[in-house]
């Protein structure tokens, strides 16, 4: 340990970039089948190896200060890529790591003071770049989440018309601030696209609500109103009803009803259709304005 | 400054906006169309906002304005055509607007304004 | 789009520009539709509030990131009287200008950051962000 300790760092530094230089072939053909070992079937050989090349110039390039090198954010396109496709934390980091071990065998060969001394200073910088590599790779997988459950969402919204210029939104399932904007959103662009002047908000699939989800609702109604259309609540819960009751948040003037099919037979009357009972048959006549 | 201009067809009035309107364009505007219901006796006023990207306090206050002196005058204002990312924003800004009818499009607005005076526009406008 | 942009607020047409700017930047960023919406809304208030109290001012639009996310940062600053209770001026329906009074309270509202800096004879720094989701 004395010996390597004695050699100053600028020195090992040196004795490193001359051997990533003489062995360049010889570290990046070991340095593949270590980053490609490790990786699941996944993985395309002759990309991941354009990959590395690209990374290990750019490593050298930053090392003598020639040109300007965008090591970090090859790297960082690395993980962002590889946390897309799927590939784990692992499979990922190893490719940075890789790079140590297949540098240590040059410097086996090697033998003297000044790679050993370099090496160390070597491992140091791939373990920084390697953490850097772990960040890039969270925040991407961050992302990722984000836009699947914003996918979800989207999907787990719909809207559908009931009659001619009545639309129906079912809720089903536990309702978030964001989900609620969401289903909101899609709600009032349908009563344009449509031109339907009458919305029907079922909540009977709804198990409760809190503050915030009962204000979304509660302001969009207020937002059909100002594009000019009426929104109905229908299957409040008694929970809910109590919810918002205690929350004292106010209702005023907003219609509900207990069931969709009241929801629906009073937009119908709102929107000039008569029904007309005669003992069990129902015929329903369009009243022309 | 831009003005905008105020159609005349039957007893109703229609304004477009199309375009983003300054302050002053906006204030013009609210006395222009006082000035026009009084002379041409106008029934009703449509504003059709179906262009307009964003409605601030000052843009509402001029609906509701032009809405409460058309009411003076006789007249019954419609806006007609709010996006809902528009919608949503003035809620959440707080401006609701009391006061002033609205409607989803100009021809529904047309309707509304006819319902609501009865067969003397419908006449006019049939 | 070159950001950061540092536009006028002098006159009812700077206004105007600071709406359009603020768009074209929101669409940069990757803000919805609403919230496009609620932030070139806020900034209409702020600029109008800029030029009608303070005789003028000016606002910084940037794109910042926080890691994950980028966002729309607005930094509206004016030379003015200042304000000199601020909580009463955040307050729904508080105006001095016969205005509505929500130009400051409904901004706040519609973004996601908001901080006001003001005193009296010292003018008035309002920086708003919006989040892209
Ligand atoms: N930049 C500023 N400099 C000095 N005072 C200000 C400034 N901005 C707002 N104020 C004060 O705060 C009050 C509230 O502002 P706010 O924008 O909420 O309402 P308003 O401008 O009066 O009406 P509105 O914006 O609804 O039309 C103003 O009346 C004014 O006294
Ligand atoms: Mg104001």
């Amino acid at each position: 340990m004395g010996v390597t300790l004695s050699v100053p760092t600028d020195a090992g530094r040196r004795r490193i970039e001359e051997l990533l230089q003489e062995n360049e072939e010889r570290v990046l053909k070991r340095w593949l089948e270590i980053a490609g070992s490790s990786s699941s079937s996944h993985v395309d050989r002759s990309s991941l190896a354009g990959q590395l090349r690209e990374l290990y110039q750019a490593l050298r390039q930053s090392l003598d200060g020639s040109g300007d090198s965008d090591l970090r954010g090859l790297l960082a396109e690395l993980s962002r890529s590889r946390a897309r496709q799927g590939f784990t934390p692992t499979e990922t980091a190893v490719v940075v790591f890789g790079l140590k071990e297949a540098l240590y065998e040059s410097i086996e060969t090697d033998g003297s003071p000044e790679a050993l001394r370099g090496f160390i200073w070597f491992s140091q910088l791939i373990d920084d770049l390697g953490l850097l590599t772990m960040e890039n790779y969270a925040a991407a997988r961050e992302k990722v989440i984000i836009d699947q459950a914003e996918q979800l969402l989207e999907l787990s919204t719909p809207v559908v018309k009931l009659w001619e210029g009545i639309v129906a939104v079912p809720l089903v399932g536990t309702l978030d601030s964001a989900r609620t904007q969401v289903v909101m959103e899609k709600l009032l662009q349908t009563l344009v696209d449509t031109g339907s002047e009458h919305a029907v908000i079922d909540i009977t699939g709804v198990p409760a609500v809190d503050t915030q989800v009962a204000q979304h609702l509660l302001k969009t109604v207020v937002a059909a109103r100002l594009m000019g259309a009426e929104c109905v609540i229908s299957g409040i819960r008694p929970q809910i009803a109590h919810t918002i009751v205690t929350l004292g948040i106010e209702f005023g003037d907003i219609v509900t009803k207990a069931s969709l099919a009241d929801a629906l037979a009073h937009a119908l009357r709102e929107s000039g259709v008569e029904f007309v009972s005669r003992k069990t048959r129902v015929a329903v006549r369009t009243e022309e304005d | 400054m831009d003005r905008v201009p105020v159609l005349k067809l039957g007893d109703i009035l229609i304004v477009s906006i199309q375009i983003d309107l300054q302050d002053q364009s906006v204030l013009a505007l609210q006395e222009d169309l006082a000035d026009k219901v009084v002379a041409t006796g106008a029934r009703g006023v449509i504003i059709d906002i179906t262009a307009v990207e964003i409605v601030d306090s000052f843009i509402g206050r001029m609906l509701a304005t032009i809405a409460a002196i058309s009411r003076m005058l006789d007249a019954e204002t419609v806006v007609v055509g709010m996006r809902p990312a528009v919608a949503i924003t003035l809620v959440e800004l707080g401006l609701s607007l009391g006061g002033v009818r609205t409607a989803l499009n100009l021809e529904k607005g047309v309707a509304l304004l006819n319902h609501l005076e009865g067969s003397r526009i419908a006449a006019a406008v049939q | 789009m070159t950001t950061p942009a540092e536009l006028p607020v002098n006159s009812n047409s700077d206004v105007v520009l600071v709406r359009q700017h603020v768009r074209t930047t929101a669409i940069d960023v990757g803000l919805s539709l609403v919230d496009q919406t609620k932030v070139v809304t806020a900034a209409s208030e702020l600029a109008r509030n800029a030029l009608v109290y303070a005789g003028g001012g000016q606002v910084r639009v940037e794109i910042v990131h926080n890691g994950i996310r980028k966002g729309l940062r607005l930094v509206f600053s004016d030379e003015g009287p200042g304000i000199p209770d601020i909580e009463q001026a955040l307050t729904d329906g508080w105006t001095t200008g016969g205005g509505l009074g929500l130009g400051l309270s409904g901004s706040r509202r519609l973004v996601d950051e908001f901080d006001l800096k003001s005193a009296p004879g010292e003018g008035t720094l309002i920086t708003v962000t919006k989040w892209a989701r």
